[in-house]
């Protein structure tokens, strides 16, 4: 039960947070709640963030992943910005979660620009969870 | 970790870069033994900051006064760390921190570093490595640092050991008097803030509290302040009152005490923890714990007596020396 011991494996941290206008945070809190549940560090923002505010809260929390729910279809212009703020603040090591209404012509552009992946309604969230350890695996090997 | 990692960390903690000052936080906050070098390493260039703790129940407004704190020690253009802690999932290991909602309107400002922390199974309301934190905000500039601590009852006084002036929040009806001269956070306070006072039992709490604190040994005697922390109302009176505490225990030599009695306090807590866990740790290697299985549930063996076979068995010579002593 020490799990915090020395040498035990670090916390997982992400940042949830809501990028834009929209007032829909059901997902977001849902997926917040699931990311708890697996025994991960969740700092959630709330609503009517600006992306300079995420790239902010990204980089002094120091988060393994950072989940962005977006329902109000600016996330053309919203993720990317928020991953290009990250990077140039020079934290490099992160991994880009999209979630909300995103239009499925719309996954293949946000990949490119970094987006490790979109879960959209309905995604099951023990499915989320285990797609950020899998990943942060890869990472560290 | 790599010694040219560790330079990299230690100075861009030193120089203020929040991408590496966040990274030594995880790493204090991850591994204990690199986490001990790095602070060790910026510990001569901290003692310049004014730690200031909140501490209350849940839900009273401590993260939305410190937001507006915030914004009042900035238009002074004093450098801003922020320590919130919240709970961790005692099942799942899991938490949501969520009070920087309440700060996000200073999330871009420069001057303003904001970390939230899970307890991680520790206790009285703060993290174990929060004390380690407040050194690293201090050592990387920062002129003033807010630490908040969980939603606290009635026993979470560990924030009178790590800050030089004490704030408890509280807000009305929240019990009757009984809960208010109970031992506890209301002893620790330097100053009270009864929040949410556009409630309409807040003048009764602010005279209840007013007719119950006791002066201190110093003489003092804790102001009572009331806030509407949501507008801002009253926030300017608990950011002088916290300015004046602050030069009245520097004027009156209290402040070397406040350190010292840090000092101390932070030692005791990590030799607990670091001995605690090494002995777990080879116990737990050796199976020597779940050996006593039959024995505990036979009732043959109590659980001191557990511990002192434990400690006997990893750290005989404590034992020794305090029989030495007897």
């Amino acid at each position: 039960m020490t799990s915090d011991s020395i040498g035990a494996e670090r916390k997982v941290r992400v940042l949830v947070a809501k990028p834009g206008l929209d007032g829909h945070d059901r997902g977001a809190k849902v997926v917040a709640r699931a990311l708890r549940d697996a025994g991960m560090e969740v700092i959630y923002t709330g609503l009517h963030q600006t992306p300079e505010q995420i790239a902010e809260a990204a980089v002094q929390e120091d988060v393994d992943v950072v989940g962005l729910s977006v329902l109000s279809g600016a996330h053309t212009t919203l993720v990317p910005r928020v991953i290009k703020l990250v990077k140039e603040k020079g934290k490099e090591d992160v991994i880009f979660l999209v979630g909300g209404i995103i239009p499925p012509e719309d996954v293949a552009a946000l990949k490119e620009q970094g987006v490790a992946e979109v879960f959209g309604p309905g995604s099951n969230t023990e499915k989320i969870a285990e797609f950020i350890k899998q990943k942060l695996g890869e990472l560290a090997n | 970790m790599a010694s040219g990692a560790l330079e990299v960390l230690v100075d861009g903690v030193l120089k203020g870069d929040p991408v590496r000052l966040a990274r030594a936080i995880s790493v204090v906050e991850n591994d204990a033994r690199t986490g001990s070098t790095i602070v060790q390493r910026v510990y001569p260039r901290t003692g310049k900051a004014h730690v200031v703790g909140f501490t209350g129940p849940p839900g009273a407004g401590k993260s939305t006064l410190v937001g507006a704190l915030i914004g009042m020690f900035r238009a002074k253009g004093k450098a801003v760390g922020v320590v919130a802690v919240d709970p961790t999932s005692p099942f799942s290991g899991g938490a949501i921190l969520g009070d920087r909602i309440r700060m996000q309107s200073y999330g871009t400002d420069p001057g303003v570093f904001i970390r939230s922390m899970a307890t991680r199974g520790h206790l009285g309301g703060l993290s174990r490595a929060t004390g380690d934190v407040i050194h690293l905000l201090d050592a990387s500039g920062k002129d003033v640092i807010l630490v908040e601590t969980v939603g606290s009852g009635q026993s979470e006084v560990d924030i009178m050991k790590y800050a030089h002036t004490v704030v408890v929040v509280l807000a009305p009806g929240l019990g009757d008097e009984v809960q208010v001269i109970k031992a506890g956070i209301l002893e620790i306070a330097d100053i009270l803030v009864v929040n949410k006072a556009d409630h309409e039992d807040a003048d009764k709490t602010a005279t209840a509290l007013e007719m119950l604190i006791e002066t201190k040994k110093d003489g003092s005697k804790p102001p009572v302040y009331k806030t509407i922390a949501t507008k801002g109302l009253g926030v300017s009176g608990v950011f002088e009152g916290i300015q004046e505490h602050g030069r009245n225990l520097k004027a009156a030599g209290g402040w070397q005490k406040r350190v010292w009695d840090s000092f101390l306090a932070e030692v005791r807590t990590n030799i607990i923890e670091e001995s605690a866990e090494r002995m777990l740790e080879a116990a737990a290697k050796e199976g020597f714990l779940n050996g006593l299985y039959d024995d505990a549930l036979a009732r043959k063996v109590s659980p001191r007596e557990a511990s002192l076979m434990v400690i006997r068995r990893y750290a005989p010579e404590i034992l020794d020396r305090s029989a030495m002593n007897d």
